[in-house]
């Protein structure tokens, strides 16, 4: 089709004028590519845009929905202390989460590269488990095991005369158990990137590194981080996203508990549009994600875009 | 600076496969050194094997009279090239050239010393800020070894260095190899499957097969005076013409008799040597420039060599002519000038001085 457009595109000169100028829009290799590209845009638009536009559009609204008040719910939640606690939680929640699972990963993605080629499927396998079960199912099952009185993680530090810890009972236990479930779930993702990419450093420069004098850090810092810096980048933008906008776990795990001290945006924003009434307030706290988000995305994908200009 | 040696050197893989099997080499200090041979046969696991990429299964490897069996690469003081350069693509080129001595935590002024002086040797001076992505392959050819320049190892360890690039760039990375050497004057082991190479570069050729090694010699050595036929056979191109005959003998001398009738009288000088394989099958080796049109010649040993040429290859500076006695393919070279044509019988003109006889059985040039 290229070669096709491309004659198009040249020889038009010879053709009657009139009928000839549409032909050749519709010829066009950029109107061919929007054409195809329409049923996307089209997906985006109805599942993404409107949805947006219409959040936007929520949370100017009073909370009966019949009147326009413009930034009057984002005043009310300025003003009141659980929306700031959400917010720290939030960031601390998102950013801690992340951290862990990345260096976890990490470390997982390391240690399975070495192991030899037979037994490394198995262990994939194994370790891919806790992100492929639906997290809500997962995180019930983890509750059970936080129960303070009955549950085996208490059971198992009783055996080491640790004393019972209230896991989902006090807030910084709270906090920590939602971060743990969180980073049990989704390091196995991490893993499994990371490991494709530190499979597709070659093996050359871990040769010509070890020969220029490195050492087993110094190979690591030098060369697998470097080279993995893109995927690193991008990986940690998108969990920072998914976990910052989290909402299952929180849910199932703590609902938000105790005294609204584990919620993150999402299960705030539903606590407050949904269970207390409030639709247009609720859209105005989810809406909050979006400048920190966007501020990130543009600084790691900005690294990413200069990095492959330069290697690649 | 160093003399590196290999003692009974063995590499076995998993499944018993052996891939060297007990090398005895001895490379001299500031000796250009290399290894050559058909694809498979060892060169690489030999040249890791120094390195200390790859594990020794038996035998010892001694730098600068250092057995360094156990000791890992960054410790050997070695500088390697490899075929596909191996440079670092988030490091520009005086961070890739300058790592291995940052490493080393030597001092700042001195890597820049270290790395404009060798930058200056391999002409690469402008390319220092670059990322090894906006380097065509010459260049990164160039960083590749500029980065064991500045390293001033005890050893230079080359891996086809050459393989990847065109031929026309081939060559000339060739001169400047020679070039570099004969500035750093560095111990070097070279690594190639292309004889030319081996002939240009080397003080000796290493031939290898199948894990051992054939025949260590100058390049005129083991041109003029292969040990094996195999030897003969890879080393010159196109290659040696290997004939079937057998040696005949009277009161005046050997004769070689080739199927078809073709006779050859064996020089004098050489009988005494020959005579013991009297009467027995043997193979004519014979170097397609010494079978070559008649013109006059102060020579005393040219033998007539009849011949129907089935392809003619002009190639410029000289004519290929290829045509079989006995169903065995012959290559020979001749002069532009001399008239040949598909199919007309002509005679060529065999230098005895340059033959060779093999022993089939042992394949042992006699
Ligand atoms: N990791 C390995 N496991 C098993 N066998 C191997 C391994 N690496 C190499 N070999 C075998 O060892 C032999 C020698 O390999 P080597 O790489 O030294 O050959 P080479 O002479 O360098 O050839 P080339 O010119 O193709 O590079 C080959 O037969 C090869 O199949
Ligand atoms: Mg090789």
């Amino acid at each position: 089709m290229p070669a096709d457009t491309l004659t198009a595109g040249r020889t038009p000169a010879t053709h009657a004028p009139g009928s000839g100028s549409l032909q050749r829009f519709a010829r066009r290799r950029s109107t061919i590519a929007f054409l195809m590209t329409l049923p996307l845009l089209a997906v985006i638009v109805g599942l993404v845009a409107y949805p947006a536009g219409y959040g936007i559009y929520l949370s100017t609204l009073n909370r009966t929905m019949v009147r326009n008040i413009g930034f009057g719910n984002y005043e009310i939640l300025f003003d009141t202390d659980t929306f700031w606690s959400v917010a720290w939680q939030s960031c601390i929640f998102a950013i801690t989460a992340v951290l862990l699972k990345a260096l976890i990963g990490f470390w997982l993605a390391h240690m399975l590269h070495h192991i030899p080629a037979k037994g490394q499927r198995k262990w994939r396998g194994m370790l891919l488990v806790p992100w492929v079960i639906p997290p809500a199912l997962s995180t019930l099952g983890w509750w059970w095991m936080f129960d303070p009185t009955y549950s085996s993680i208490n059971y198992v530090l009783s055996i080491f005369a640790v004393p019972a810890v209230p896991w989902l009972g006090e807030p910084i236990w709270a906090r920590i158990a939602v971060i743990m479930v969180n980073v049990w779930y989704g390091a196995p993702f991490f893993m499994i990137m990371y490991l494709a990419a530190i499979k597709s450093v070659p093996e050359q420069l871990y040769e010509a590194a070890a020969i220029d004098g490195a050492n087993g850090w110094q190979r690591l810092r030098y060369v697998t981080l470097p080279m993995m810096a893109n995927i690193i980048s991008i990986t940690v933008l998108f969990s920072l996203i998914v976990t910052f906008a989290n909402y299952d776990i929180v849910r199932v795990l703590t609902n938000g508990g105790p005294r609204d001290l584990t919620h993150v945006f999402a299960s705030y924003a539903f606590q407050v549009g949904i269970l207390s009434g409030n639709i247009p307030r609720g859209a105005a706290v989810s809406l909050f994600m979006l400048p920190i988000l966007a501020v990130c995305a543009f600084f790691v994908l900005r690294g990413v875009t200069r990095r492959n200009k330069e290697q690649m | 600076m160093a003399q590196v040696s290999l003692r009974k050197l063995v590499k076995a893989y998993e499944g018993n496969v052996q891939a060297v099997k007990g090398i005895d080499l001895e490379i001299a200090d500031h000796e250009f050194v290399v290894l050559v041979g058909p694809s498979g046969c060892g060169k690489s696991t030999t040249l890791r094997m120094i390195a200390g990429l790859e594990e020794i299964t038996g035998g010892d490897v001694a730098i600068g009279g250092t057995v360094v069996n156990d000791i890992p690469p960054r410790d050997r003081d070695i500088a390697m090239v490899f075929q596909n350069y191996a440079l670092y693509p988030h490091m520009s080129v005086f961070e890739n050239m300058a790592f291995g001595l940052t490493l080393r935590k030597f001092p700042k002024d001195e890597i820049k010393r270290r790395v404009d002086n060798a930058a200056r040797i391999l002409d690469i001076v402008p390319l220092l800020e670059r990322k090894p992505k906006a380097l065509s392959g010459g260049q990164r050819q160039r960083v590749a070894m500029g980065r064991a320049i500045v390293r001033d190892p005890k050893v230079f360890l080359f891996d086809e260095p050459l393989s990847n690039l065109d031929a026309k760039l081939r060559v000339q990375m060739r001169t400047e190899i020679k070039k570099v050497h004969q500035t750093v004057r560095t111990t070097t082991v070279y690594v190639t499957h292309d004889q030319v190479e081996a002939m240009t570069l080397a003080d000796r050729v290493v031939v290898m097969n199948h894990g051992v090694i054939e025949q260590v010699g100058p390049p005129q050595e083991l041109y003029h005076h292969p040990a094996t036929r195999f030897v003969a056979g890879f080393i010159g191109s196109p290659a040696m013409n290997f004939i079937p005959g057998r040696l005949e003998g009277d009161a005046h001398g050997l004769r070689l008799v080739l199927g078809s009738g073709v006779i050859l009288p064996v020089p004098p000088e050489r009988t005494a040597r020959y005579a013991p394989h009297a009467a027995r099958p043997v193979l004519l080796g014979i170097r397609p420039e010494h079978l070559t049109d008649k013109k006059p010649t102060d020579k005393r040993n040219i033998a007539d060599f009849p011949a129907t040429p089935e392809v003619i290859e002009p190639m410029g500076m000289e004519t290929l002519v290829h045509f079989r006695i006995d169903g065995h393919e012959i290559s020979a070279r001749l002069d532009p000038a001399c008239p040949v044509a598909v199919g007309e019988p002509i005679t060529l003109a065999a230098d005895m001085d340059q033959m060779h006889i093999i022993d089939p059985e042992t394949d042992k040039v006699l």
